[in-house]
């Protein structure tokens, strides 16, 4: 028998490999274009002023998005408020309570499908449900939405964070007479509290990044937020509108704008994800 | 019966507790319920004076009161098209790099790069298309392509920049840590007896990947495919930034266009009469059932088959 000579198939070999860190090399290259992009021109926006104060005039220079960056920070928060309870309230449901029962597997299917849907469409959701009823734009409703994509993420976390508690120690809390509940609170959530702060620094990296549920609840707006009932100040709907603009200054306060939502949303990320590793 | 301690309070309490958590758990339900019912009814003017037409209409015409999505549901399409035509391979590639080729110690912080691609948002990624990639794709790629591909259709027209190519370029990007993700853990999940019989048999690293590798993780591969799909057709403000918001269907990939994401994002908040709002909302019901079936599907293929893995390990 003829031996078919080896070389082809190692050059292919050869090739593949060099093409997949090529390719491996190309996502990454425009990871750090973007970042350098962002960092460049955030950098040349950021002053004190732009810190802390009210937006220019269309057109004029100078100013700030203090209540920008305010604003942000309220919804998010809020959004954590709203969210954060009633996603681990359910992943306990989930772990603790209904574990392989047809409830729980219909809502653990339906939080991950919730994820899944765009964020826009629950915008328009809040939209249709708070402020076409109330008949404005409001904070409020921004919280809320923002709360709606917080809740699914910290719902699936907290349950898959309950489930790896060993069973030894549920069962030694509820041996010694502590009731269930007190027992998921003061025991169980407290051996899994890194994996539960991670499920919520994701949610919250995921969502003071969002500009799409924020378009029609939150609005924008150039004062500072006095109250959250009316339509609120927000760095991402802010940037859309700047960026859209024809005028150098807030096309500048836009990049400025991105520069601290990129910050902020990494530093998150790598956070949650060295408790993580910690962890294991 | 056993007298207790502290009488009743105990009890009630765990009572309140699982009361509280239940309905929690259900609100997920009441949202998802809600959503639909919402959304449906919001549209009804539309879908009472367009019906079935809505679908296939490509008017948009809001002097005139006349809607339809046929050109919001096409550029959809075709921004997802392009995007899952760039991302799907490049993901395989990428992740087989991160499995089979790289040492290990490399393998980790490529790995963690390219997960930090799906943590920057949207909007950065709208603002890097838009003053940076674009401005790119007008001056270099576009004039290149037309020079290569001479007086094709697809490639016909002014090169802007913006347009339908662009979108689906960036989408691309944004849906590659995901599926990347996926097919990563796929590949990591074959068992190395498999792979082992493949090196024993003298096939090079590609060959086990091709032959072996692949054909085990297909399933899982198809599952990932499609979460990066339900991605990519609901994204909007990188769409929004980049696409052109143009009401129309051209054949030609530097044309602008809009999608249905792309439409609510820009023209939500300057729909003043009732039809026309309505119609926004009916595009974005359409958009929710698709993501929803996509995710729907996407989640019965992936947990079958870790049930399937589950039970065979």
């Amino acid at each position: 028998m003829r031996r078919r000579p080896a070389w082809p198939r190692k050059a292919l070999d050869a090739a593949v490999k060099v093409a997949s860190a090529l390719a491996a090399a190309l996502g990454l290259g425009f990871l750090a274009w973007i970042l350098f992009v962002v960092l460049r021109h955030g950098a040349a926006a950021l002053n004190w002023t732009f810190l802390t104060s009210l937006p220019s005039a269309p057109g004029g220079s100078g100013g700030g998005l203090g209540n920008a960056i305010l604003g942000t920070a309220l919804m998010t928060l809020l959004a954590c408020v709203f969210g954060v309870p009633i996603g681990m309230l359910a992943g306990v449901y989930l772990a603790e309570y209904s574990r392989g029962t047809r409830f729980a597997t219909t809502v653990r299917f339906l939080a991950n499908v919730m994820m899944g849907i765009p964020s826009i469409i629950i915008g328009l959701f809040v939209y249709a449900v708070l402020v076409l009823p109330s008949g404005h734009f409001s904070g409020w409703a921004g919280g809320v939405a923002l709360a709606l994509l917080v809740l699914p993420v910290v719902a699936r976390t907290t349950e898959d964070m309950l489930a790896m508690v060993p069973n030894a120690l549920r069962e030694s809390a509820l041996a010694l007479g502590s009731p269930h509940w007190r027992a998921t609170l003061r025991i169980l959530f407290r051996a899994s509290r890194a994996g539960l702060l991670t499920g919520v620094l994701l949610a919250v990296a995921r969502v003071s990044g969002e500009t799409a549920p924020l378009l029609f609840t939150a609005l924008n707006s150039p004062y500072w937020p006095r109250s959250l009932s009316g339509p609120t100040a927000n760095l991402t709907v802010t940037i859309f509108n700047y960026a859209m603009s024809p005028y150098p200054a807030w096309q500048q306060a836009a990049w400025g704008a991105s520069f601290i939502i990129v910050v902020g949303v990494l530093a998150l990320t790598v956070v949650s994800r060295t408790l993580t590793r910690e962890r294991k | 019966m056993v007298r207790r301690a502290h009488g009743r309070a105990p009890l009630v309490a765990e009572g309140l507790f699982r009361a509280a958590a239940f309905a929690c758990a259900g609100f997920v339900l009441v949202v998802m319920a809600g959503l639909f019912v919402v959304l449906l009814y919001r549209s009804r003017l539309s879908i009472d004076r367009f019906g079935w037409g809505f679908l296939w209409s490509a008017a948009w015409d809001p002097v005139r009161d006349n809607f339809g999505a046929a050109s919001s549901i096409f550029g959809t399409v075709a921004s997802t098209v392009i995007a899952m035509v760039i991302a799907v391979p490049l993901s395989l590639v990428i992740a087989l790099f991160l499995v089979e080729v790289a040492p290990p110690r490399l393998a980790r912080p490529v790995s963690y790069g390219i997960e930090l691609l799906a943590g920057i948002p949207s909007i950065i990624y709208g603002m890097w298309g838009l003053f940076v990639l674009a401005p790119l794709m007008a001056t270099n790629v576009q004039p290149a392509m037309q020079r290569v591909f001479g007086k094709l259709p697809l490639f016909a027209g002014p090169p802007m920049g913006i347009g339908i190519l662009t979108a689906g370029l960036v989408l691309a990007l944004m849906v590659l840590p995901f599926i990347t993700a996926v097919v990563r853990d796929v590949f990591a999940l074959v068992p190395p007896v498999m792979k082992e019989a493949g090196y024993g048999l003298g096939a090079t690293t590609w060959e086990v990947t091709r032959k072996v590798t692949v054909g085990y993780g297909m399933k899982g591969i198809v599952g990932g495919v499609f979460l990066g799909l339900g991605r990519a057709i609901g994204e909007t403000m990188a769409v929004t930034f980049v696409i052109g918001n143009d009401h129309r269907i051209a054949a030609s990939l530097f044309a602008s266009g809009n999608s249905i994401a792309s439409t609510l994002a820009n023209e939500f908040t300057e729909a003043s009469e009732p039809v026309y709002l309505s119609a926004l909302v009916e595009l974005g019901l359409i958009l929710f059932v698709v993501t929803l079936v996509i995710q729907v599907l996407a989640q019965l293929w992936l947990t079958r088959l870790a049930r399937q893995a589950g039970s065979t390990s």
